[in-house]
């Protein structure tokens, strides 16, 4: 009976219902979206860097885990670590990012294919000339690439050799030489993947690796992919944490503003209520139960509206963005949007509870 | 059935504070109500009927004074025990309907159960009375679709839904006319004969006074 009640409260007032739930909604959408790309994309360079087929990474001495940068590698170090015992092949890269979400990586051909079996092409293949370029099929979607067009990066043009399967270190690959020469890096890399001869030698070689570049971070890859999570680059946690803020503060003032002007208009109503001898209590969790129907119908809004915002990115722009649907968030952000919503009910919730039945009823 | 009055009030006061001023509304009201009485109340505006009415339902405390309804003293009452009160023993009946505009006359009627813990089917003798009113084939619509005299007839039937000892209607003819009050009146007046239903009902209209057993008058808080 009191869920009818409910029920048809919030009907009564469809578009302050609608605009409230849209509002909550699009607060949940926010935080899923921002989580969903947050890990799609660092799962997604995960899986790029899993593709390569090494065993082994070996980073500069300073940098952070995952953003490129920090000190390069002297290219006399792969061929030290080529040396080692039980390294088959070691494979230096120079990432150059040119703005915050892309970047051109230069590769030798010849030990990165050798390590990782080789890029498989959908069209076109390796590159023949120092200024040829390689991109992965979503980048070619996204800038309606075709083999043998020519694209401007670095302030000079390229030609396309080839456009192949996504999954492999980069979106967009150049000759190493090329890009060490283009960025000032003559001789240097930004990272070295190494190919151990069994799995069994990982541990032995990382060790012994170790020991002989000390400053250096070496990493099992297996390892290396775990790294990649939020926690683990700078700021975005706290970025996470202003966005959830501001999420359970829209749902709060949203909630605030709808449960306040619908406790004034019902001012009357409260009054009857309680002249049948409803409590303080039966008219709080009115309220209460309007204000989590409205945060339930709002949560699940914003879950269908971040498959809206996944789709549109996969469309539009899947060489760039990568937006993973993560389920724990479902629950989390509408835990969120029901915290607020619950916070914004407090105060007119109350307000209608202590309201004077007489005063409601006098108005004649 | 006891003598004993299911209303007596004496030296019933009521002072309201309004800011820095104090309204005396009631000043010493002495009254006895039998079981099964209809009373009809007659006054000018702002004599202080609806005052006495808020005091006897439990919607507000007296000053001073002693109220006693079916041998319970309201006097010190918690508002929690007033809740109870207006629950269990008074039923409302007001000039403006007040029917809950969001839900059907049938939910009218079922939420003043619902707040009173009663669920499960309406007991025959109710069925009876919703035909006495003649609104059974009314109770799927809104407030808004009902006239006025259907709606002042859902509120009667809301009100005595859980059996109250005291029916209170603060002047529920008021808002209508002549055909829809002699209505009205006369299904009162058919409750009391048929149920035993104690009435109390305020009224402007001589006439319409004249439906009840007795007729006090009020004026500046008192009863003469
Ligand atoms: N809630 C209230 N607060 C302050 N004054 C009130 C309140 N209710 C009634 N009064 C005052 O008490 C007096 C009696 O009012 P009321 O009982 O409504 O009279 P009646 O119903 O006979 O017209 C009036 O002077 C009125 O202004
Ligand atoms: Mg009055």
């Amino acid at each position: 009976m009191i869920n009818k009640l409910v029920l048809e409260n919030l009907k009564h007032r469809p578009v302050r219902t609608l605009l409230s739930i849209l509002a909550i909604g699009i607060q949940v959408t926010m935080v899923l979206t921002l989580v969903g790309l947050s890990k799609g994309m660092l799962n997604d360079q995960a899986r790029r860097a899993e593709g390569v087929g090494a065993d082994i990474l070996v980073r500069p001495p300073s940098g952070a885990i995952i953003i490129s940068g920090g000190q390069m590698l002297a290219r006399i170090i792969p061929v030290v670590i080529e040396k080692q015992p039980h390294v088959t092949v070691a494979s230096g890269v120079l990432i150059y990012g040119t703005d915050l979400f892309k970047s051109i990586t230069g590769i030798d051909l010849a030990s990165f294919n050798k390590m990782s079996g080789g890029f498989r092409f959908v069209h076109g293949g390796p590159f023949q000339h120092p200024d040829d370029v390689m991109v992965d099929e979503l980048y070619a979607a996204q800038h309606k690439l075709h083999v043998g067009d020519t694209i401007q990066e670095m302030n000079r043009p390229w030609r396309v050799s080839g456009i192949y399967i996504p999954g492999m270190l980069a979106r967009m690959v150049v000759p190493l030489d090329t890009l060490q020469d283009l960025t000032a890096n003559t001789g240097k890399v930004t990272l070295v993947y190494v190919k151990i001869d069994q799995p069994a030698n990982i541990n032995p070689a990382i060790a012994a690796l170790s020991e002989r570049l000390k400053e250096y971070k070496i990493f099992s890859m297996q390892d290396y992919v775990t790294l990649f999570s939020p926690g683990n680059i700078p700021m975005l946690t706290e970025f996470i944490y202003v966005v959830i803020g501001l999420g359970v503060l829209v749902g709060f003032l949203v909630v605030f503003l709808s449960m306040y002007t619908a406790v004034l208009e019902r001012t009357r109503e409260i009054g009857v209520l309680k002249a049948l001898g409803a409590s303080p209590g039966f008219i709080l969790n009115i309220l209460l139960r309007e204000t989590t129907l409205l945060a339930v119908a709002g949560s699940i809004l914003g879950i269908a509206l971040a498959y809206g915002t996944r789709a549109l990115i996969a469309n539009l722009i899947p060489g760039t963005l990568v937006q993973d649907i993560v389920y724990l968030w479902w629950l989390i952000s509408a835990a969120i949007a029901l915290v607020g919503a619950l916070l914004g009910a407090v105060y007119p919730g109350l307000k209608a509870a202590r309201q004077d039945a007489i005063e409601a009823l006098a108005y004649e | 059935m006891s003598d004993a009055p299911i209303i007596s009030i004496r030296d019933l006061r009521k002072v309201y504070r309004v800011g820095e001023v104090e309204v005396q509304a009631l000043r010493g009201v002495d009254l006895d109500v039998a079981r099964g009485e209809f009373l009809s109340i007659i006054g000018p505006s702002g004599s202080g009927k609806s005052t006495l009415f808020h005091i006897i339902g439990g919607l507000t405390p007296p000053t001073s004074g002693s109220v006693h309804i079916a041998g319970l003293d309201l006097l010190g009452l918690t508002d929690a025990q007033r809740t109870e009160l207006r629950k269990t023993s008074v039923g409302f009946v007001f000039q403006k309907y007040n029917l809950l505009p969001t839900l059907t006359a049938r939910d009218n009627i079922e939420i003043a159960r619902h707040i009173a813990h009663k669920n499960g089917p309406l007991d025959p003798q109710f069925e009876e009375v919703l035909k006495l009113l003649g609104i059974a084939g009314r109770l799927d619509h809104k407030p808004r679709a009902l006239s006025g005299g259907e709606q002042q007839r859902v509120a009667i039937a809301r009100a005595i839904v859980n059996h109250p000892a005291i029916l209170l209607a603060d002047e529920p003819t008021g808002n209508l006319d002549t055909e829809n009050s002699n209505a009205v009146l006369g299904i009162l007046r058919g409750l009391n004969d048929r149920l035993g239903q104690t009435i109390l009902m305020i009224t402007h209209n001589p006439e319409a006074a004249a439906y009840g057993h007795r007729v006090v008058r009020m004026r500046d808080g008192r009863i003469e």
